[in-house]
């Protein structure tokens, strides 16, 4: 115990020195909390990620995937992108965790235990595309704020629990009932705990369809603790933040949820096209629902040299938010001519949809091989960015890899 | 008599062996005793202190701080001591604004995040920043770059 006391002290005492003031809140740390400076830091062990996994930021936990590494059809967790906004909590409690569901528009407040949650509602399977509203938000220009996407923040995964509708319903959903909102056990960057780092939701009409689960499990395991363990809300073809991790209450709403992230120009986009680097009043911007169409090659790596004559087998994945992807195409001259992928239908409704195809190339030479989705309301992929805006989302322009033909 | 000599021989040899290890023990004992003293809690016995991780808070390398990453530079530890406090110098590292900006996402931070005011140093901060991580044009679809060319196996 004396130990532990000497050691508390100098950390804090060395914290205070290492970032040259002194740690607010610091009295108020958990006798067993290890502040975070003293945590494991090595995200790829801490996580067990794949070594090509790419760390954007480590406070809080941003980490993405590449092209390549999302080859599988069901992703695993060690390929799958996090995007945190606070700090996952230290005090996880399976055994005594519960979910209440409250709000306005709830006829009786409910709390439900795990064990509830599993015995007293029927059990779904699906496999959810999950991609995050700033995926590829390195590419605007002029460049916008926040984590710099490159294309690896999407997953799909296979999510298992009860379906969020079937929960709402068992508590009684008043007929004002307009959004959702979630809460959750994550701590707020600043370690305010009157602050949540992020609270989104969804209108009831996504809430309540057949897709949008409670989940405890991912790819028939719990979930891991980096994706939102024990609880997590899957809502599959939005933003993934309104897939709410560590998720502990559910709010049924008689407005607009206005939680953390919902409001201002989170997780918004301007409701009419701006100019680059226009600025944008927060009364004209929209929120995020269903994400664009979109696709990724996954193999080859880009980069790959292959031997004059030789055809080159390609394949990925596409998704279209809540639609399907109808079609799907490349081109290897830049777009000039476009040729037919086939493309798998989705196992489920929301999950992403593989593609494949086998190229001839005309002679010697450098290409790049362009995949171009379409959705079934006959939109398809921008070669060039979408349009422009403030906080950098929704870019799902054409993904493409450098091939060499020797 | 030579018997008895050899025989005392040996015992002299037994007697200085017991002796050595004698002042053997007392030296590790004498060892041991001062080590309590000066680490009571006999702490180097224990693998390595984390704490010892961030001796080197300062150092620089090649014109870059190590334990942030960001660029040697005026203003350097005003920005780590005030913008590395919430959140990782990756997030500063990997952005890319100007000065209007810069100055906007200092505001967003104090009206949501618990940012202090900044006072003097917002403009050393601004100042650093501009000059250190600036907007690069990169235009409506840049070109592939630093590709990793390996032969396709089939």
């Amino acid at each position: 115990m004396e130990r532990r006391k000497f050691i508390k002290k100098t950390t804090l005492t060395s914290l205070a020195a290492l970032i040259g003031t002194e740690i607010v809140f610091g009295s108020n740390m958990l006798k067993d909390y290890k502040p975070l400076a003293l945590q494991e830091t090595d995200p790829f062990k801490l996580f067990s990620l794949d070594s090509e996994m790419v760390v954007l930021n480590d406070k809080p936990w941003n980490i993405e995937a590449k092209a390549h590494l999302l080859d599988d059809k069901i992703t695993p967790s060690s390929k799958m992108f996090i995007r945190n906004n606070g700090l996952i909590s230290t005090e996880i409690d399976e055994q005594n965790w519960t979910l209440t569901i409250d709000g306005e528009s709830v006829k009786n407040k409910t709390t439900f235990t795990l064990n509830d949650l599993k015995t007293k509602f029927k059990e779904y399977t699906y496999q959810l595309t999950l991609e995050c509203g700033g995926n590829g938000r390195s590419e605007f220009d002029p460049p916008a704020k926040g984590n710099q996407w490159t294309v690896g923040a999407v997953s799909c995964a296979t999510w298992t629990g009860v379906r969020l509708k079937d929960v709402l319903e068992a508590a009684g959903i008043k007929n004002d009932a307009v959004y959702i909102g979630y809460h959750a056990a994550d701590t707020h960057l600043s370690g305010d705990p009157s602050k949540e780092p992020i609270s989104r939701g969804a209108p009831m009409s996504k809430a309540l369809e057949d897709e949008t689960l409670i989940a405890y499990k991912m790819n028939g395991k719990k979930i891991p603790l980096a994706h939102g363990f024990p609880l997590r809300l899957v809502a599959g073809g939005w933003p993934a933040s309104v897939s709410g991790k560590w998720i502990n209450r559910i709010s049924i709403r008689n407005i607009e949820h206005d939680g953390t992230k919902m409001t201002g120009t989170a997780y918004r986009v301007p409701k009419f096209p701006v100019a680059p680097g226009e600025k944008v009043k927060d009364e004209d911007m929209k929120i995020i629902e269903s994400m664009p169409v979109k696709s990724l090659i996954t193999y080859p790596k880009s980069g790959a040299i292959i031997k004059k004559g030789d055809s080159l087998a390609i394949r990925g994945h596409a998704w279209a938010g809540d639609l399907e992807v109808a079609k799907m195409e490349y081109s290897i001259d830049f777009g000039a001519t476009w040729h037919q992928a086939s493309i798998d239908k989705p196992v489920n409704r929301l999950a992403w949809q593989h593609f494949s195809a086998s190229i001839n190339f005309p002679k010697v030479g450098y290409y790049e091989v362009w995949a171009r989705a379409t959705d079934s309301n006959n939109i398809a992929q921008p070669m060039l960015l979408p349009g422009w805006n403030p906080k950098g989302y929704l870019n799902n322009a054409c993904h493409r890899i450098a091939i060499k033909v020797k | 008599m030579q018997q008895n000599s050899s025989e005392y021989k040996k015992l002299l040899k037994k007697a200085e062996r017991l002796a050595y290890s004698g002042l053997f023990l007392m030296g590790i004992s004498i060892g041991l005793l001062f080590l309590k003293i000066y680490d009571p809690t006999l702490s180097i016995f224990e693998g390595k202190q984390e704490i010892a991780e961030v001796i080197d808070e300062d150092l620089i390398e090649n014109g870059i701080h190590v334990r942030t990453g960001f660029v040697d530079d005026v203003g350097l530890m005003t920005v780590v001591n005030n913008c590395t406090n919430c959140h990782s110098s990756k997030l500063v590292i990997q952005n890319r604004m100007n000065e209007d900006r810069w100055n906007a996402t200092i505001k967003w931070m104090q009206e949501t995040q618990n940012l202090w005011p900044l006072g003097d140093n917002q403009k050393i901060i601004v100042d650093y920043l501009v000059k250190n991580y600036p907007p690069v044009e990169k235009g409506r679809r840049a070109s592939l770059t630093n590709i990793n060319w390996y032969e396709l196996k089939k």
